[in-house]
C-alpha cells in the first residue's frame, strides 16, 4: 500500500538526497551544520525515516496517465525500496530540482515523462542505495562488496545479518557529495522487481469514492465564485459593458473589467454564472481572426499546400526529393484535410486563488500540466516574486495538451478576480465557456507527392502542410527558444522512419489568428492521417499489400518489422471479411513502435462508419507499468476514434460555433470497437505510451473504407454526411 | 425558502433558490465534491446521483424538485469503498483522470440494482449516458461484468 501525501514530514530524523549537484543533506537532527550552510534549501528526492518509510518525490503532473506512480517507482527500483513502504510525495514547484529534462522546467506533456526522467531517477535511487550500503558496511566493519540489498534491507550474507533502511537511517552518516554511480552499476532489466510489474496507481482508490481532489473541488473558508465572459475572438477586448442586469442578481457582488473579458464575482456559483449570462458586452474589433470562416479557409489552405511559390519553412530533409521527383518514372499526388478539434477534458477549466489583503502573496490551487508556468503566471499578474505563491498541486480531470499553455489563462482568471476583492475566489468555466474559448488542434491541409523509379522503388517523398504555427500561440517563449521551429504542428512531417532515399517535409505557415493548441496525438494526429493514408494509396498504386509495403520500408529495423508482423497476425490481416474491411497503419512515434489495424463496416444509406475491431501492438522499450500501457492504449484508441469520425469545431466570423456535448460529439461506449492490444516490451530505453494509437485511428479507418468501397476519404472528421457525399 | 431532503442518510436543508441545480447545492453548499460538474446539460453524466434509488443528472434536477426525497451521492454509496461496483472499479483499474468516474459508478450501481445480469447490449445502452474522455469504456464493461460474476 502506498499513500500519497502533500506535505513532507521532516520532523523525525531523516536524510535526504538532493538533485542539484547531487548534494546530500540532512533535514533535521544531527547534521545541523548542513542546515547552517544553507543546503536545506535543496528539496529532496528521497527521505528515509527511522520507521522504514521511504518517501519519494514525484515530479510530473497527474492527468490520468499514471506518472504520479510510475516515476517514483523507477527510483524505488534502483533504491531497492519495499514498495509497500513507499510514500509518494508530489514535488513542489522547483525547476532546479524537479524540471523535466526534456523541457528545462516542470512540464508534463508529449508522453515523455517516463522517457525523460528514467535515467536521472534510476541514478538518484542508486545513489541513495550506495549511501545505505556504505553506512551498513562501516557499521558492521565489513567490505561493502560483501553486501547486497533486498526490499528496504541491507544484507550481509556471510553472517546473515540484516539492517533495514529505517535502522540505517537512525545512524546514517550522509556524505556531503553524492557517490558516483556508473551506468554499468544500475540493475539489469532481468533483475527488476518493480519496473514491468503492475502496481496499484497511488491515487486510484480516491477515484472510486469521490475523495480525489481536483481544483474544482477546493473549498476555502470565505470563498467567492467567479465567472468570466471572454471575447469571442482572440485579441478582442470589452468595449461597452452593460452590467446593470448582472448586478441586480441576488448574490452578485462585483463586475470586473479585464483586458480580455468581463468577470463577475458572486457569493454562489449559480449567481456567478447567471451574472455572466446577464452581461451585455460589445467588443472591440481588435484581433486578427474577425471575419475568419473555417469552412472557407480549408480550401484556401489546400491551395496553399499545393502552391510551390509560397514561402515555406524547411522542417526536415534528406537527399533531394524535388530532383528525385523530376526524374521519377511514376509520381503520385494526394491531398488531405483536417478540421479543428477540441480537447473536451471532462473537468471544465477552473482554478482557485486567494490573494492576501495587501496583494503581496497568493495561495493557488490548480490542475496544470506545468506548475512552473502556473506560479509564474500568478506571480507576474500580481507583480510579486514567485516564492510568494503558495502553490497547491491538484489532480487534473484530463489534460490532453490544454493545460500547459504559457499563459495558463484559467489560472490567471482566478488570480485577477481574487486580487480584485482580496478574497479567495474559485473561477469556473462552464462547458460552453470551455468550448467557446477552446484552443484547438489547428486546421490543416496536406499535400503529398511521391515518386517511384522505373524498377518500382519508392525514391522520393514530399509532404507540405499548410497550418497555423501552434507553438507561436501556445508558447511564444518556447517558439523563440526553438527559433521558430514548430514541433507541435510539424513533428513527423517527413516520416523519417520510412527508408526512402529522398525526403522533404515543409511547413507552409498560415496566420489565422485563431487560438491553437497541442492536442492528444499532437502533430502526428494530422500528419499521420496524411502519411498513412498516402502510404496506402502508394501501396495500391504499386499493387502491393499495404502491410507488406510498409514492412519493406522499415526492413532494417527489426523492432518495426516485428510490430507490423504482430498486428498482421493478430488481425488475421489477409483474411477477407464479408461486409467489412481492414485498414493497416504503422508509425514510429518518438521511438515507440506501433502498428494498428481497424475493421470497418459501412451503412451505405446513412454513410455512418462502424469500427468493429481494432488490433494494435506496440513496443515502447521498457514498459514501466504494462497494464497502464494497455489502459493508455485503450484510451488513445477512443480519443483517435472521436477525431476520426465525429469531432469538428467550426469558426464563423472568428467565433466558435459549437457550444457543448450537444453539438460537439465525443465517443461514448456505444461507439467503441472491440480492442485487441499487445504490449511488446523490449530492453530499450522506455519511450512514450500516452497517445500512441490516437494518430493511427483515422488513417486505419480511411484505409479500411478504401478497401471496402474503393473510395478514398481525405478529410477528418469522416462524418456520416461526408462519407455519404464521398460515396456519391 | 428552504428545501429539505435526505442525502446519504442525513437530513439536509438548502436555502438556494428552488430553480438552482441540485449539483451546485451538493457540491458547493453541502461540500460533497465527489459529484462532478461536466456539462450542465445532462449529456455527460459526471453529475450522476441517485434520487429515490434511481440515477438522475443532478445538473438537470432543480433543488426545489427534491423536497422530501432521498439523494445518494458517491460518498454515500458505501462508507469504505466496499460497494461491489467500487471494488470492481479498482480491480479492473478503471479510472484514468477519474473525473467522470463518480458518475460512471453511480450509473453502473443503478443498472445492477435493477438488473443484476444485464446483457452486453444493455450495459452499453445504459452506460452510454456517461462520457469518459479518457476512454475507460472497455474497463467499465469489464468491471460491470466482474460485479455480475462476483456478485
Amino acid at each position: 500500500m502506498t499513500i500519497a501525501i502533500r506535505k513532507m514530514d521532516v520532523s523525525r530524523r531523516t536524510f535526504m538526497v538532493g538533485a542539484a549537484g547531487f548534494t546530500f543533506t540532512i533535514a533535521s537532527g544531527l547534521r545541523a551544520e548542513a542546515a547552517r550552510s544553507g543546503d536545506v534549501a535543496l528539496s529532496p528526492w528521497v527521505t528515509i525515516s527511522t520507521d522504514d518509510t521511504v518517501a519519494i518525490m514525484s515530479p510530473a503532473a497527474e492527468m490520468g496517465q499514471g506518472s504520479l506512480t510510475s516515476l517514483p517507482l523507477i527510483l524505488a527500483e534502483e533504491l531497492d525500496a519495499d514498495w509497500a513502504k513507499v510514500r509518494i510525495v508530489v514535488a513542489p514547484p522547483n525547476d532546479a530540482l524537479y524540471k523535466n529534462p526534456a523541457f528545462g522546467y516542470m512540464y508534463t506533456a508529449g508522453s515523455n515523462a517516463v522517457t525523460s526522467y528514467f535515467k536521472p531517477l534510476r541514478l538518484f535511487g542508486a545513489q541513495v542505495r550506495k549511501v545505505l550500503l556504505a553506512n551498513a558496511a562501516s557499521h558492521w566493519d565489513v567490505p561493502v562488496a560483501e553486501l547486497t540489498t533486498g526490499p528496504n534491507v541491507v544484507i550481509h550474507e556471510k553472517t546473515g545479518r540484516r539492517l533495514s533502511y529505517g535502522e540505517i537511517a537512525a545512524f546514517a552518516d550522509v556524505p556531503a557529495k553524492a557517490p558516483e554511480v556508473a551506468e554499468s552499476e544500475l540493475k539489469s532489466p532481468e533483475k527488476f522487481r518493480l519496473i514491468g510489474k503492475d502496481v496499484m496507481r497511488v491515487e486510484l482508490p480516491s477515484k472510486v469514492n469521490g475523495t480525489a481532489q481536483y481544483a474544482i473541488d477546493v473549498q476555502v473558508p470565505g470563498m467567492l465564485y467567479g465567472a468570466i465572459l471572454r471575447a469571442p475572438v482572440e485579441g478582442a477586448a470589452p468595449d461597452k459593458v452593460d452590467d446593470a442586469k448582472a448586478k441586480s442578481i441576488a448574490g452578485v457582488l462585483q463586475v470586473v473589467r479585464l483586458p480580455y473579458g468581463v468577470g463577475v464575482i458572486a457569493q454562489t456559483s449559480w449567481a456567478a454564472f447567471d451574472g455572466k449570462e446577464a452581461l451585455g458586452v460589445t467588443w472591440t474589433h481588435t484581433g486578427k481572426a474577425w471575419g475568419f470562416d473555417s469552412r472557407k479557409a480549408l480550401p484556401e489552405f489546400a491551395k496553399a499546400a499545393r502552391d510551390m511559390s509560397l514561402p515555406t519553412k524547411l522542417w526536415a530533409k534528406q537527399g533531394d526529393a524535388p530532383a528525385a521527383l523530376q526524374t521519377a518514372a511514376t509520381i503520385v499526388e494526394a491531398d488531405y484535410h483536417n478540421d479543428l478539434v477540441y480537447h473536451a477534458q471532462m473537468e471544465p477549466l477552473n482554478a482557485v486563488a486567494s490573494v492576501s489583503p495587501n496583494g503581496d502573496a497568493c495561495e493557488l490551487w490548480c490542475g496544470v500540466q506545468s506548475k512552473t508556468i502556473a506560479v509564474t503566471v500568478a506571480a507576474s499578474a500580481l507583480k510579486i516574486a514567485p516564492d510568494k505563491i503558495n502553490y497547491h498541486d491538484m489532480l487534473m480531470g484530463g489534460g490532453f495538451g490544454r493545460r500547459g499553455h504559457r499563459d495558463e489563462e484559467y489560472v490567471h482568471d482566478a488570480v485577477v478576480l481574487s486580487n480584485a476583492v482580496k478574497k479567495p475566489v474559485k473561477v469556473m468555466w462552464t462547458r460552453e465557456d470551455d468550448v467557446h474559448n477552446g484552443r484547438f488542434n489547428p486546421l490543416s491541409a496536406h499535400f503529398l507527392r511521391a515518386g517511384f523509379d522505373a524498377s518500382g522503388q519508392l525514391v522520393a517523398f514530399h509532404h507540405r502542410k499548410a497550418c497555423d504555427e501552434v507553438t507561436a500561440f501556445q508558447d511564444p517563449v518556447r517558439f523563440e527558444r526553438q527559433k521558430g521551429r514548430d514541433g507541435i504542428a510539424y513533428n513527423g512531417l517527413d516520416a523519417p522512419y520510412y527508408e526512402i532515399a529522398n525526403r522533404l517535409g515543409e511547413a507552409v505557415p498560415r496566420e489565422t489568428g485563431l487560438r491553437t493548441s497541442s492536442l492528444r496525438g499532437i502533430a502526428h494526429l494530422t500528419n499521420i492521417f496524411a502519411i498513412e493514408s498516402f502510404m496506402d494509396e502508394l501501396a495500391l498504386k504499386r499493387g502491393a499489400d499495404p502491410a507488406a509495403f510498409r514492412r519493406e520500408l522499415v526492413k532494417s529495423n527489426p523492432r518495426a518489422v516485428h510490430i507490423i508482423d504482430t498486428v498482421s497476425r493478430m488481425a488475421d490481416w489477409e483474411k477477407k471479411r464479408d461486409d467489412s474491411a481492414l485498414g493497416f497503419t504503422y508509425m514510429n512515434y518518438s521511438g515507440t513502435q506501433i502498428a494498428l489495424a481497424a475493421e470497418v463496416a459501412l451503412d451505405r444509406k446513412t454513410g455512418a462508419l462502424q469500427v468493429r475491431n481494432v488490433w494494435t501492438a506496440l513496443d515502447p522499450g521498457i514498459a514501466v507499468q504494462p497494464d497502464n500501457v494497455v489502459a493508455q492504449t485503450e484510451s488513445s484508441i477512443v480519443y483517435g476514434l472521436g477525431f476520426a469520425l465525429f469531432e469538428r469545431i467550426t469558426i464563423e466570423d472568428g467565433a466558435v460555433e459549437e457550444s457543448g456535448f450537444y453539438d460537439y460529439r465525443v465517443p461514448r461506449m456505444s461507439d467503441i470497437p472491440q480492442m485487441h492490444i499487445e504490449v511488446i516490451p523490449t530492453h530499450n530505453h522506455p519511450t512514450g505510451v500516452g497517445q500512441m494509437a490516437t494518430p493511427l485511428m483515422a488513417p486505419a479507418i480511411a484505409n479500411a473504407v478504401a478497401r471496402l468501397t474503393g473510395v478514398r476519404l481525405r478529410e477528418t472528421p469522416m462524418t456520416a454526411e461526408r462519407v455519404k457525399k464521398a460515396l456519391g | 425558502m428552504s428545501t429539505s431532503f435526505q442525502i446519504n442518510g442525513k437530513t439536509a436543508h438548502s436555502d438556494a433558490p428552488p430553480a438552482t441545480p441540485l449539483l451546485w447545492v451538493i457540491r458547493e453548499e453541502l461540500k460533497l465534491t465527489g459529484t462532478k460538474f461536466g456539462c450542465g446539460t445532462g449529456l455527460c453524466g459526471a453529475c450522476m446521483v441517485h434520487i429515490d434509488g434511481r440515477r438522475a443528472f443532478s445538473c438537470q434536477t432543480q433543488v426545489g424538485q427534491i423536497a422530501g426525497k432521498t439523494v445518494t451521492t458517491i460518498e454515500g454509496l458505501s462508507a469504505d469503498s466496499s460497494h461491489p461496483v467500487q471494488k470492481a472499479w479498482l480491480a479492473e483499474r478503471v479510472p484514468q483522470c477519474g473525473y467522470c468516474q463518480s458518475g460512471q459508478i453511480m450509473s453502473a450501481a443503478d443498472l445492477l440494482a435493477r438488473n443484476p445480469k444485464p446483457s452486453r447490449a444493455q450495459i452499453v445502452d445504459h452506460m452510454s449516458a456517461n462520457i469518459c474522455r479518457c476512454g475507460s469504456y472497455p474497463r467499465i464493461v469489464r468491471a460491470i461484468e466482474r460485479v455480475m460474476q462476483e456478485g
